[in-house]
């Protein structure tokens, strides 16, 4: 009650405590600098530079492709599928937990080893990517593909587009 | 015999230079032996007295200095496989093949580490039900069993960042399912798993980040809340604490209920 009373009196006009003064100011100060140390160190722990592949992949001939087959690059982590309507990429890291799925030709679906999950390719009237079963919350990703000028087939794996666009090749 | 070697001893304990390192000298009476336990660096964490049936092997199973016993072998073993150890992408699995087939005992203190780190969360746990059925978790030592969740934490982060290191896929694909769980939460979820990993991807920079936590910033963490957790015995009234017990009065009111 008496703080209470003490801080009535140190509004404009009264008298100035000078203790709460100092009180005041060195906790303040003392938050400013813990707020910029954790900025300093937010900053200082999340790198600037990083030695990470390209999103961009080269994946080769769009003629290396045989219609109707789904190819998986291990490296990258891209389905190439020649469908019918033409060619699209799609990604080939789980949208759960981030494991490598795995095309199973015999049952025609994409399926994950790592808890199950499992994504169209032609299954009925679902669209290539999106999920049949499992933990998965998202269907697997579009990514943007484009033939380059020296008519190798491009995929941007930073680029989502939507689905069934596909790159007449 | 025997007392030839106390003899021995107590001459020992009364040298100068002894006398200069432990000052509470010879003689085993009360005060002699209090004095010995306070003046000790990690001693005086303890009690100076004990009641002998709480040292006894059934009131506690020694499970929390079983526990102690396999985190020392954990450090001591880590150190020694540290010399060996480079965490870099080019080197860490050739490194631990290295430490498989090539170094003198180097299987050995590698299958000691793992064991004794499987070992030390089994002790963990076992340590955690028996506080929790025996109810040594009542007042006065809440704040003690706190300072358990936080060691049980930091055993299992411990664990967590040492199965990177080997750098297999085992490792590898544990390590990208157990981060992408950090990015589970909300609003800040993927910049968590941007400087666990120091990337989007778990990479070189994401080995020496586990290699820094497991090696350096985990350990210390743990001995840390290791020694407060061996204080607040003492200051939480010592391994039993009757005012932790329920009364008469509330074990009838108990017993009452459950008719």
């Amino acid at each position: 009650m008496a703080d209470e009373k003490q801080e009535m009196t140190s509004e404009p006009g009264g008298t100035f405590d000078r203790r709460q003064f100092f009180v005041k100011l060195g906790l303040g100060s003392l938050s400013i600098a813990a707020a910029g140390t954790a900025v300093f160190a937010y900053q200082f722990l999340s790198p600037n530079v990083l030695y990470e592949p390209s999103p961009i992949v080269n994946a080769g001939k769009p003629e290396s492709y045989p219609t109707d087959s789904v190819t998986l690059d291990v490296n990258s982590g891209i389905y190439l599928i020649h469908a019918k309507e033409g060619f699209f990429a799609l990604g080939a890291v789980c949208t759960h937990l981030g494991c490598l799925t795995a095309w199973k030709p015999e049952l025609g679906i994409i399926a994950c080893p790592c808890h199950g999950s499992k994504f169209a390719v032609r299954n009925g009237n679902q669209k290539p990517g999106d999920k049949i079963e499992g933990p998965a919350p998202k269907p697997l990703p579009w990514f943007r593909t484009w033939l380059s000028d020296d008519g190798d087939l491009m995929v941007d794996r930073g680029t989502v587009i939507r689905p069934m666009e596909f790159l007449r090749g | 015999m025997a007392k030839t070697v106390d003899q021995y001893f107590d001459n020992l304990r009364d040298t100068r230079v002894w006398r200069s390192i432990f000052r509470s000298g010879t003689g085993s009476s009360t005060l002699k032996r209090s004095l010995a336990i306070q003046q000790n660096v990690f001693l005086h964490l303890f009690s100076t007295k004990v009641r002998r049936r709480m040292v006894s092997f059934s009131a506690t199973w020694y499970l929390g200095t079983l526990t102690l016993g396999t985190f020392l072998i954990l450090v001591v073993t880590g150190i020694l496989l540290m010399l060996y150890y480079h965490p870099s992408v080019p080197q860490a699995y050739a490194d631990t093949k290295d430490l498989q087939f090539v170094v003198s005992s180097g299987l050995f203190l590698r299958n000691l580490h793992r064991w004794s780190a499987h070992a030390m969360v089994f002790l963990v746990f076992a340590h955690m039900f028996k506080v929790f059925y025996r109810g040594a978790y009542r007042p006065p030592r809440e704040f003690n069993w706190v300072i358990g969740v936080v060691l049980l934490l930091v055993t299992l982060l411990l664990s967590y960042t040492g199965y990177l290191l080997p750098w297999d896929q085992l490792a590898y694909w544990a390590i990208t399912v157990g981060s992408n769980i950090a990015s589970a939460v909300p609003v800040f979820g993927d910049k968590i798993h941007f400087m666990l990993l120091g990337g989007n991807l778990v990479n070189a920079n994401a080995l020496l980040r586990f290699y820094v936590l497991h090696c350096m910033i985990l350990p210390l963490a743990a001995i840390f809340f290791i020694a407060i957790h061996f204080w607040r015995i003492r200051k939480d009234g010592g391994l039993y604490a009757l005012s932790s017990e329920p009364s008469t009065l509330q074990k009838a009111a108990l017993a009452k209920e459950a008719r």
